[in-house]
């Protein structure tokens, strides 16, 4: 199993200096992404899924914020341990990376051409600039846009949302990397562009075998697009599991919440949709012992003490909490 | 009853260009949309950004000026020659915001923020306190909220507070403009819970806008389908779901993804981009993306007409609706 797996994270823990002192916005994260495969984080706003994928490319943001522990293995070598040189080489190149706003991404006073061609510069240097021109035309059809000498000529704020993440896309891919980051990369899309993006990304993969790590809030989106899936909650993984086997069984009282309070799973319109109670804790204010525990239908006293480590039950499924039971649900 | 009927409503935002600012052309945020909605019922309109969802809004809460049409509420009219002042209306009917936190003052307490509209209205007697109370227990908030100002919320707790000053003037007809879309869906189930629970209990009528087409669903009787400042169907929200005519919401609700990885389907990939609200297509609007076009459809404008199986079901196609 170890040779199909192209990236390794373990035990990563992040630290953020804040008014209210030292916060841990991601507590011993592992998850491992299979070659050619897509791996969905899932979980709600604030839980670290964006501080997680920056750290793998070690762009958190300085000096707040830092990586304290853990192991991010791609290809058997440590990313934490090279140095800027080294990740340089990487990053880009090999792990690339798409956000939810391509605007932030994208440099608004000059064309498209000018930064396609620049991409291109860095990395491949000895291209001529009629090839960097011709490859960048390409890379743009390729990302499924249809008049790519036209959209050359234009600056990011003169096309419309769906065209800008095609064009990231299509940067993100001019190195062919062998992993793609995909942060929230349709949130501000329509459904009918989320759909068209998702597909790009999907036959991007297939053609290419890259991995993709799709980060969303979005659990339709993870069930569409994924092979596995990882939930986060207040900067923990509390569930891993392969995508049909995670909707089907899910372990995790938090899981299961957010799966029932989604209205298409709901059994009748107009009706009640189950809730999970209160709130996420702060940063600042983590209980000890489990960081669920005063949402959770199944609270027991131990898991108001201990923080329960990750158990793997049935097939490769991990949960982290003391009460979730074998059968599943 | 109809509660609210909308005839022929159009707006055209107009677009200038130049240090003169002269005015070039129009945006045709809405071309002739006709409705109506029946009380204590919620109508949930969909469709894709831009299209024209909150305009509509806007206009039907007055803080639109209509360009042409007419809208009717409760039977009296609120715009055109025999147009009612607006301050009438403002009573009955309320809107709720997608970001609660831009509608809602930052310097004022939430206390302050809710005492507003009774003071407005002369509804501040000496019930005041106690209404306020009853307000904010409603919307499932503490007492001890009243005295906080708005920053100190979470996204669902700051929508609670645009809820409760939506309601406080015993509205009849709320506007929800995308008053989930930017929360968590475990969030999000709460909103759309005390939606309900209000709903059950005031009996008021909803117009509910949303991009999201699974909530929509939940919350609405009856489903409005817009495309670039048109409706292009409307029905039953099962019919819509379950029997969709219309290439583009059929289209649509492709789209939607569905949280179960069983039920991974064909979609309709929609080609060509979104037409341009300052120069829409000649015909019909949807004939730069529609996979069925034909001559008729880049010759003439469809028109919104009950199917002939469902004259509940109100088509604009001509491919679809071909019997009229
Ligand atoms: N610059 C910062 N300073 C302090 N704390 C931060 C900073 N950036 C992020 N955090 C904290 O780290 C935690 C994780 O943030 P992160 O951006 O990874 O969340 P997320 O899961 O991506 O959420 P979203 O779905 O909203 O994008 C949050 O609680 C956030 O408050
Ligand atoms: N005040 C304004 N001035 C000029 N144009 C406007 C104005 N308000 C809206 N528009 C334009 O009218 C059209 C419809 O906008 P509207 O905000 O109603 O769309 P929407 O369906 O609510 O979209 P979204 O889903 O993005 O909220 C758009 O082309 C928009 O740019
Ligand atoms: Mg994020
Ligand atoms: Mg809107």
């Amino acid at each position: 199993m170890g040779e199909n797996i192209i990236l390794d994270i373990s035990r990563l823990c992040v630290e953020f200096d804040t008014e209210a002192g030292r916060v841990r916005a991601v507590d011993g994260v592992g998850f491992q992404l299979k070659k050619g495969k897509t791996l969905g984080i899932a979980g709600e706003s604030g839980c670290g899924k964006t501080i997680t994928a920056l750290s793998i490319i070690r762009l958190l943001p300085r000096p707040v914020s830092r990586i304290v522990q853990g192991r991010v293995l791609f290809q058997g070598r440590d990313l934490l341990a090279l140095s800027k040189q080294e990740m340089q080489q990487i990053r880009g190149r090999k792990i690339a990376m798409i956000f939810q706003e391509p605007m932030t991404a994208l440099n608004p006073v000059h064309s498209i051409a000018k930064q396609m061609v620049e991409i291109h510069q860095i990395h491949f240097p000895g291209l001529s600039r009629t090839k960097m021109a011709d490859a960048s035309v390409e890379l743009l059809e390729k990302a499924g846009i249809s008049d790519p000498g036209i959209v050359m000529k234009k600056y990011p704020h003169q096309l419309s949302g769906g065209m800008r993440q095609r064009v990231m896309i299509a940067m993100a891919l001019a190195c062919r990397p062998d992993i793609l980051i995909a942060d929230e990369p349709t949130t501000a899309l329509d459904v009918t562009v989320q759909a068209e993006i998702l597909d790009l990304i999907q036959t991007l993969k297939e053609e290419s075998g890259m991995s993709v790590v799709l980060i969303t809030h979005d659990l339709g989106v993870i069930a569409e697009n994924c092979d596995d899936v990882a939930v986060m909650y207040a900067g923990k993984i509390v569930e891993s599991a392969g995508v049909h086997d995670l909707f089907q069984y899910p372990r995790h009282p938090y899981t299961k919440g957010l799966l029932a309070s989604i209205p298409s799973r709901a059994p009748r319109p107009k009706t009640m949709l189950p809730t999970i109670s209160g709130q996420v804790p702060s940063l600042t204010d983590m209980p000890e012992g489990c960081r669920f525990q005063s949402r959770c239908p199944l609270c027991a006293d131990i898991c108001k003490s201990i923080d329960p480590d990750e158990r793997i039950m049935g097939q490769n499924h991990g949960v982290r909490c003391h009460m979730a039971d074998e059968q599943g649900r | 009853m109809d509660i609210v009927r909308v005839d022929q409503l159009k707006k055209y935002f107009p677009v200038t260009s130049g240090v003169f600012l002269r005015r070039t052309g129009h945006i045709h945020a809405l071309d002739g949309v006709s409705f109506s909605v029946k009380k204590g019922e919620t109508l949930g309109i969909v469709g894709e950004s831009g299209c024209g969802k909150t305009t509509l809004g806007r206009c039907i809460t007055g803080l639109t000026e209509p360009t042409a049409g007419e809208i009717r509420i409760k039977g009296k009219s609120f715009f055109g020659t025999h147009g009612v002042p607006r301050k009438e209306s403002a009573s009955t009917l309320q809107m709720i915001f997608q970001d609660p936190f831009e509608s809602l003052d930052p310097r004022q307490t939430v206390r302050q923020i809710l005492e507003e509209k009774y003071i407005i209205h002369g509804r501040d007697g000496k019930h005041l306190d106690q209404e306020i109370h009853a307000l904010i227990e409603k919307v499932g908030l503490l007492p001890d909220a009243l005295a906080k100002f708005p920053h100190e919320f979470s996204g669902g707790q700051r929508q609670r507070i645009g809820i409760a000053r939506a309601i406080s003037l015993d509205p009849e007809i709320i506007v929800c403009d995308e008053p989930v879309s930017a929360l968590d869906v475990s969030v999000q189930s709460k909103i759309l819970n005390l939606l309900l629970a209000l709903q059950q209990e005031m009996g008021l009528t909803y117009i509910m806008i949303s991009h999201d087409l699974s909530v929509v669903r939940h919350i609405s009787d009856r489903i409005g389908v817009m495309y670039s400042g048109k409706m292009v169907e409307l029905g039953e929200a099962g019919d819509i779901y379950e029997n969709a005519r219309h290439p583009y919401t059929r289209a649509l609700l492709s789209a939607i993804p569905i949280p179960d990885p069983r039920g991974r389907k064909n979609r309709i990939l929609l080609k060509g981009e979104v037409p341009s609200a300052e120069h829409p297509p000649v015909g019909c609007r949807f004939n730069t993306r529609c996979g069925y076009v034909q001559a008729l459809c880049f010759e003439q404008e469809p028109l919104l007409q009950g199917s002939q199986e469902n004259p509940d079901h109100w088509i604009a196609c001509h491919v679809f609706n071909s019997g009229g």
